[in-house]
């Protein structure tokens, strides 16, 4: 974990409720596609976790959904201001359990950390698919984006108005070899219940301070109790312990 | 200059003391800073057995401050003492203080025992005002008789100084501190988190899953000061205070109410180097207020 004071390139719709910034400053914490930052708010007493969607040696993209007054406050933010980030939070996904043709879900701004998982499985010769799942065509992005990278990509929806109409789970394919996911827990419960591999799962919880100390954010796991933040938020299949 | 003040007969380099269950066993901070700037920890309460806790959500925002309802998570006292206490040796290596939590008076007893053994433990801070759990914590802290029987039950099997920490959920604390001075008690500390709950307006239902929880953050401290300052009057034995300390002036501000050591908690959770902070920036806000030595202000303010 680092702290550092990032300045921001650039901060942009994607749709009307999900923005993306881009924030320049040293990422050199960041290890694994599937972490988090927690980000200060002027006024805010609690910083704001969110996942990394992609980075490089200088700057760090993050896709969020305007959910309540932090990520509104967000959303209004110029580029050329700058924010306090503490980088490099959480354990991220394990690429090297992915076999050769891994499989990614993700379901809303679920989506993010898929990206820069994603181009990682490329960059290791990985065939990579992915399943993209939202409410509705206007909520869609990055679909784009991956087919860019090059993965194989369906979009799902749950009113049919764009893609496959239905679930990610409604558009699994026959063949691979692991999966990753991340999305709201009733499509990780589903993705869970309808997978045939083995694979990683990343969860979501009110955190306190994101890196540890609080133990705010624990949960029960079948390889004992661990905290989201930290042992977390990507567990393995075969630890997770549903309520 | 001087920053050091004693507590209970261990002298302490400054007065700041990250306040249990915001330091965890002082590892995570020890990747972060040298640990051994600060006066001491109060480490992660610990109980007798195993805790997992309240289930989650365990956390509120509020303006200024957090609610937390984590309810006592560890990984009880025979494991703090064989898996997490030597692992805290090996990045502090000054005398921290134990933080106990209890169901039951022997409870409290066993679990003091146990750690006062342990030869890092400098005090014991006895938590009788956990607001998150049933059937003891705070319902400990909140009568004076029944926080006098377990500061008589916890000095009867120790050594150690035994600090114990009250609740600011009463409508009498000083009564509460004179009870547990005339017990025996070595030293108070205060104020554990202030009773609160938030609600969410989409869903109507409470945020924290527990319902309510403990409040924290800079929204309390001038209910945590005015405390320490009419308890500190009324006992002769040092007083810890906390709650809402987030800068040097606020160290400074307690000691003059009456604190001999400071703890510091929320601000841990949104800057990890909250209090390697205060401890620096300590020397030039003592310089700005004409302070030569911190323990000469201590209840200046009296």
């Amino acid at each position: 974990m680092k702290q550092g004071t990032f300045q921001i390139l650039s901060n942009e719709p994607l749709t009307d409720s999900v923005y993306t910034m881009v924030l320049a400053e040293d990422t050199s914490a960041i290890t694994a596609p599937g972490q988090f930052v927690n980000i200060q708010l002027a006024g805010k007493f609690l910083r704001r976790p969110i996942s990394v969607c992609d980075w490089d040696s200088e700057t760090l993209t993050i896709i969020y959904k305007v959910v309540g007054k932090g990520t509104a406050q967000m959303s209004s933010l110029v580029s050329g201001k700058t924010l306090d980030l503490l980088t490099g939070l959480g354990n991220g996904y394990d690429l090297s359990l992915s076999g050769d043709k891994p499989l990614l879900l993700g379901g809303g701004v679920g989506v993010p950390p898929l990206y820069a998982l994603a181009k990682n499985l490329l960059a290791q010769g990985k065939t990579v698919s992915v399943i993209l799942g939202f409410n509705k065509e206007a909520e869609v992005f990055y679909e784009d984006a991956f087919k860019a990278l090059g993965c194989s990509v369906t979009v799902t929806t749950a009113d049919g108005s764009c893609g496959t109409k239905g679930f990610v789970t409604d558009a699994l394919p026959e063949d691979y070899t692991y999966f990753y996911t991340c999305g709201p827990e009733p499509m990780l419960k589903a993705v869970y219940r309808a997978t045939n591999t083995s694979g990683q799962m990343s969860f979501e919880e009110r955190m306190g301070c994101g890196f540890g100390a609080c133990m705010g954010c624990s949960c029960k796991t079948l390889t004992g109790y661990k905290r989201i933040c930290k042992d977390g938020p990507v567990m393995k299949k075969e630890e997770i312990l549903w309520d | 200059m001087g920053l050091s003040v004693n507590l209970c007969g261990i002298p302490l380099d400054n007065p700041v003391i990250p306040a249990s269950g915001t330091f965890g066993y002082g590892y995570e901070f020890a990747e972060l800073y040298d640990i051994n700037c600060l006066g001491t920890f109060s480490f992660k309460g610990t109980t007798k057995e195993p805790r997992f806790g309240n289930p989650t959500p365990r956390i509120a925002e509020c303006e200024s401050g957090m609610i937390n309802a984590v309810g006592l998570q560890n990984p009880g006292v025979e494991k703090v003492i064989s898996e997490e206490l030597p692992r805290l040796k090996q990045c502090f290596h000054k005398p921290v203080m134990a933080n106990v939590s209890g169901f039951s008076v022997s409870d409290y007893a066993y679990t003091c025992e146990r750690l006062n053994k342990e030869e890092q433990v400098g005090w014991l801070e006895v938590n009788v005002s956990c607001p998150n759990v049933h059937g003891g914590g705070m319902s400990f802290g909140t009568q004076p008789e029944a926080a006098a029987e377990v500061t008589r039950a916890v000095k009867a099997v120790t050594t150690k100084p035994v600090i114990v920490k009250l609740s600011p959920n009463v409508t009498d604390i000083v009564s509460i501190a004179k009870a547990c001075e005339d017990a025996g008690a070595d030293g108070i500390s205060l104020i554990n988190t202030l009773l609160g709950m938030r609600i969410n307006l989409n869903t109507r239902r409470p945020v924290i899953a527990n319902k309510m929880g403990g409040f924290s953050g800079p929204a309390i401290f001038p209910v945590a000061l005015r405390m320490v300052y009419q308890v500190s009057q009324a006992v002769k034995i040092p007083v810890v205070g906390m709650g809402g300390v987030s800068s040097a002036e606020d160290v400074i501000e307690m000691m003059l109410a009456g604190a001999t050591a400071v703890e510091v908690g929320a601000a841990n959770l949104i800057n990890p180097f909250a209090c390697r902070d205060i401890v620096g920036a300590l020397p030039e806000t003592m310089k700005k207020y004409r302070i030569e030595n911190l323990s000469d202000i201590i209840g200046g303010a009296h």
